[in-house]
C-alpha cells in the first residue's frame, strides 16, 4: 500500500549512491594527481614511493604532491560546502562564500600582513591576519543584522558594502606599498597552493571539517528556509539564529579555505549550483555533494595547473575558472529545472 | 482551547490590531472576515508565532504561547500562509514532510515517511508524490501546502485565505479537507476569508473585523447582516439563505455615508 514511500526511499538510495559516486571519483583523482608532477617519477613508483623507507620519491610524494592534494581537496570541500549554506541563508543564486565581503577582507588582512609585516613576512602572518579580517567582515554584517533585520537583503547589501570598503582600503595599501610588497600581494590574490604543508593541513582541516556535523543537523531547517521564512517560523524553526550560525560557520569556513591559500573564485558560486542540478535541493544530501564537487573542481583544477606547463606553475585561482566557467555553462544550457 | 485576550499590534502610532479577544474551541471552523487592511493576517501571524504582538496574551490550551519554545507551539499550531514562496524547488514529497519539522531531530524517522505516504493518498496528492511542487497548479499547490499542516499534526490550524486564487471547485476541495479535519480529527481551524459566502458555508462561527477591532462575532447569521456588511464593506447588500447558510449578494454601494 506504501507504494510512494517505497519510491521515495528508492530516491533517497539513488542519491547516497550518487554521492559515494562522488566520493570515489575524487579518490580517482586523488590518485592519479598522486602520480604526476614536475619530477617524473613515473605512475607506480609514485605509490611506491608512498610507502617507501625514505628517500628522495618519498620526500617529492609525501612533502610536495600529498598536502598539495590534501590541501585542494580540504579547500574545495570548503568553498563548495560554504557557498551551499550561504545560498540557502541568503535565498540568493548568486549568494558565495565571498558574499558577505568575505574575500576582500581576507584580500585586506593579507595586504595588511605584507605591507607591515617586513620583508621577511612569515607565512603564518598572513595566514593569521588573512583569517582574523575575513570574520572580522562576517561580524560587520552580522551586527548589522542584528541590529536592523536579518533579512537576505539587508545582509545581502551590507555585505557589498563591507566588500567596497575592503577593496579600497586594500587599493589604498598597495598605492602606499613597494613593488615588491604589490607583487607578493598580486600573486595572494591569485590564489596558490604551493606553500602548503602539513600544519596548515591540520589547523585547516580542524576549521573545515567541525562545523560539518552542525551544519548536517541543520540541513533540514536549511531546506525549510526555501519555503519563507514565515512558514519556516510557523514550523518550529528559529530563522534568525540559523541565518545568524550560518554565517558564523560558513564564514569560518571560508576563512580557514583561504587564508593559506589566496583568493580561490568561483568554485563556491558554481558547486552548489552543479550539486542541485545534479541531486536537488535537500541540503542533506546537497551539502556534501556541494563539498565534493568543490574538491573535486580544485583539485582537477591544481592537477593541471601544475602539470600542464611544468615546473612553471599556473595559480589554481586562475585554473579554476577557465575549467570551472565552461563547464558551469554547459550545465547552465542542459539544465530542465528552474532552482531560482 | 485557543484564547486571544486583548490582543494589541501596531508600529509607533498606527494600531493594525486592538483589543482582540477570541476563542477556538478544538471541533469548530472559525472564519475572520473583513475587508483589504483590517488586520486578518496580522492577526492569524499574531497567533502563529510568526510575529510578536505588542500587548495582550494568546494562551493555547491554558498554555502561555510566549513561553513556549518554537517547537511546542509548532507542535500544537499549523500555520498556511497566503503566498507560497514564487520558486520551491522541491518534491511534493519533501514538502509535505517538512510539517514533521517539529518532531524531527536530524533525519525524519520512517514513522515520518509513512504518515506523509498515507497522508498523500488519503489527500488524493499520492500521483503528485515525487513531482515538483513548482510544477503544480494553484489548486494543487494549496492542497499541499494543506497536507503539510495535516503532516504537522497540531491541534489548531490557521489558513491565511486558502480559496484566494483557486477555481471554484478547488475552493470547494479545499474546504471540504478543512471541514472534514475539524469534524473528523476535532482540529480547530481558523480561516481568513475573504469570499463571505464561503465563509459561511462552512463556518461555525465568524468574527467580522473593522479596521483593527472586531466589529461582531459569532454564527455566521447573526454576523452577516444587512447593517454589519453596510457598515464593515460600505456596501448595501440583500441576504438570503441557502440550505441554512445565508448568503449576500451586492446590490450597490452604501446610500447612506457610514
Amino acid at each position: 500500500m506504501n507504494d510512494i514511500y517505497q519510491q521515495y526511499k528508492g530516491v533517497g538510495i539513488r542519491k547516497i549512491c550518487f554521492i559515494l559516486g562522488l566520493a570515489a571519483t575524487l579518490m580517482l583523482i586523488a590518485m592519479l594527481s598522486i602520480t604526476q608532477g614536475a619530477s617524473s617519477l613515473g605512475f607506480f613508483n609514485s605509490f611506491k614511493a608512498l610507502f617507501a623507507q625514505g628517500g628522495v620519491a618519498r620526500g617529492i610524494v609525501l612533502e610536495l604532491r600529498l598536502p598539495r592534494i590534501v590541501m585542494a581537496v580540504l579547500v574545495g570541500w570548503g568553498l563548495g560546502l560554504a557557498g551551499s549554506v550561504f545560498q540557502a541563508i541568503l535565498k540568493n543564486p548568486l549568494a558565495s562564500p565571498y558574499t558577505l565581503g568575505i574575500a576582500s577582507s581576507a584580500g585586506f588582512g593579507a595586504v595588511v600582513a605584507i605591507i607591515f609585516g617586513g620583508i621577511n613576512y612569515a607565512q603564518y602572518v598572513i595566514a593569521g591576519s588573512a583569517f582574523f579580517f575575513a570574520l572580522m567582515a562576517s561580524f560587520i554584517i552580522l551586527g548589522i543584522a542584528r541590529y536592523k533585520s536579518t533579512t537576505p537583503e539587508t545582509m545581502i547589501l551590507a555585505g557589498i558594502a563591507v566588500m567596497f570598503l575592503f577593496s579600497a582600503l586594500s587599493s589604498f595599501l598597495q598605492y602606499m606599498g613597494t613593488m615588491e610588497q604589490v607583487h607578493e600581494i598580486v600573486f595572494w590574490f591569485f590564489g596558490s597552493l604551493s606553500k602548503v604543508g602539513w600544519q596548515e593541513i591540520i589547523v585547516a582541516a580542524a576549521m573545515i571539517l567541525l562545523p560539518v556535523p552542525v551544519l548536517l543537523k541543520w540541513s533540514w531547517d536549511l531546506n525549510l528556509l526555501a519555503a519563507g521564512d514565515e512558514s519556516a517560523r510557523a514550523l518550529g524553526v528559529n530563522v534568525a539564529r540559523i541565518r545568524m550560525g550560518g554565517v558564523i560557520f560558513g564564514s569560518l569556513i571560508t576563512a580557514a579555505a583561504i587564508c593559506f591559500t589566496g583568493v580561490i573564485g568561483f568554485i563556491g558560486l558554481v558547486s552548489p549550483h552543479i550539486a542541485r542540478m545534479l541531486i536537488g535541493s535537500d541540503h542533506w544530501f546537497l551539502l556534501p555533494a556541494s563539498g565534493l564537487i568543490g574538491a573535486i573542481l580544485v583539485l582537477t583544477a591544481d592537477t593541471i595547473g601544475r602539470t600542464m606547463w611544468a615546473p612553471q606553475m599556473i595559480p589554481i585561482g586562475i585554473v579554476t575558472s577557465f575549467i570551472g566557467v565552461p563547464f558551469f555553462f554547459y550545465l547552465l544550457m542542459k539544465k530542465k529545472k528552474e532552482y531560482w | 482551547m485557543l484564547s486571544v485576550e486583548d490582543l494589541f499590534f501596531g508600529y509607533k502610532n498606527t494600531a493594525i490590531l486592538e483589543n482582540i479577544k477570541i476563542h477556538l474551541r478544538r471541533g469548530e471552523f472559525l472564519s475572520i472576515v473583513g475587508p483589504n487592511g483590517t488586520g486578518k493576517t496580522t492577526l492569524l501571524k499574531c497567533i502563529a508565532g510568526v510575529v510578536k504582538p505588542g500587548r495582550g496574551k494568546i494562551f493555547i490550551d491554558e498554555l502561555d504561547a510566549a513561553r513556549m519554545s518554537r517547537l511546542d507551539h509548532a507542535r500544537r499550531v499549523a500555520y498556511v500562509p497566503q503566498n507560497s514562496p514564487a520558486k520551491f524547488p522541491i518534491s511534493v514529497f519533501d514538502a509535505v514532510l517538512m510539517g514533521r519539522r517539529p518532531y524531527i531531530a536530524w533525519r525524519p524517522s520512517e514513522n515520518d515517511l509513512k504518515a506523509v505516504a498515507d497522508i498523500l493518498k488519503s489527500m488524493d496528492l499520492e500521483e503528485f508524490a515525487l513531482r515538483d511542487f513548482d510544477r503544480l497548479s494553484g489548486g494543487q499547490q494549496q492542497k499541499v501546502l494543506l497536507a503539510r499542516a495535516v503532516a504537522q499534526d497540531s491541534d489548531y490550524l490557521l489558513l491565511d485565505e486558502p480559496t484566494s486564487n483557486l477555481d471554484l471547485k478547488h475552493q470547494m476541495e479545499v474546504l471540504e479537507m478543512i471541514s472534514a479535519m475539524v469534524g473528523t480529527k476535532r482540529v480547530g481551524a481558523m480561516l481568513a476569508m475573504h469570499d463571505l459566502n464561503l465563509a459561511s458555508r462552512f463556518s461555525d462561527r465568524m468574527v467580522m473585523l473593522k479596521s483593527g477591532q472586531i466589529f461582531s462575532s459569532g454564527t455566521p447569521r447573526q454576523v452577516m447582516t444587512i447593517e454589519n456588511i453596510r457598515s464593515v464593506y460600505g456596501v448595501e447588500a440583500v441576504i438570503s439563505q441557502t440550505n441554512g447558510h445565508p448568503y449576500i449578494l451586492p446590490t450597490g454601494p452604501a446610500k447612506a455615508a457610514v
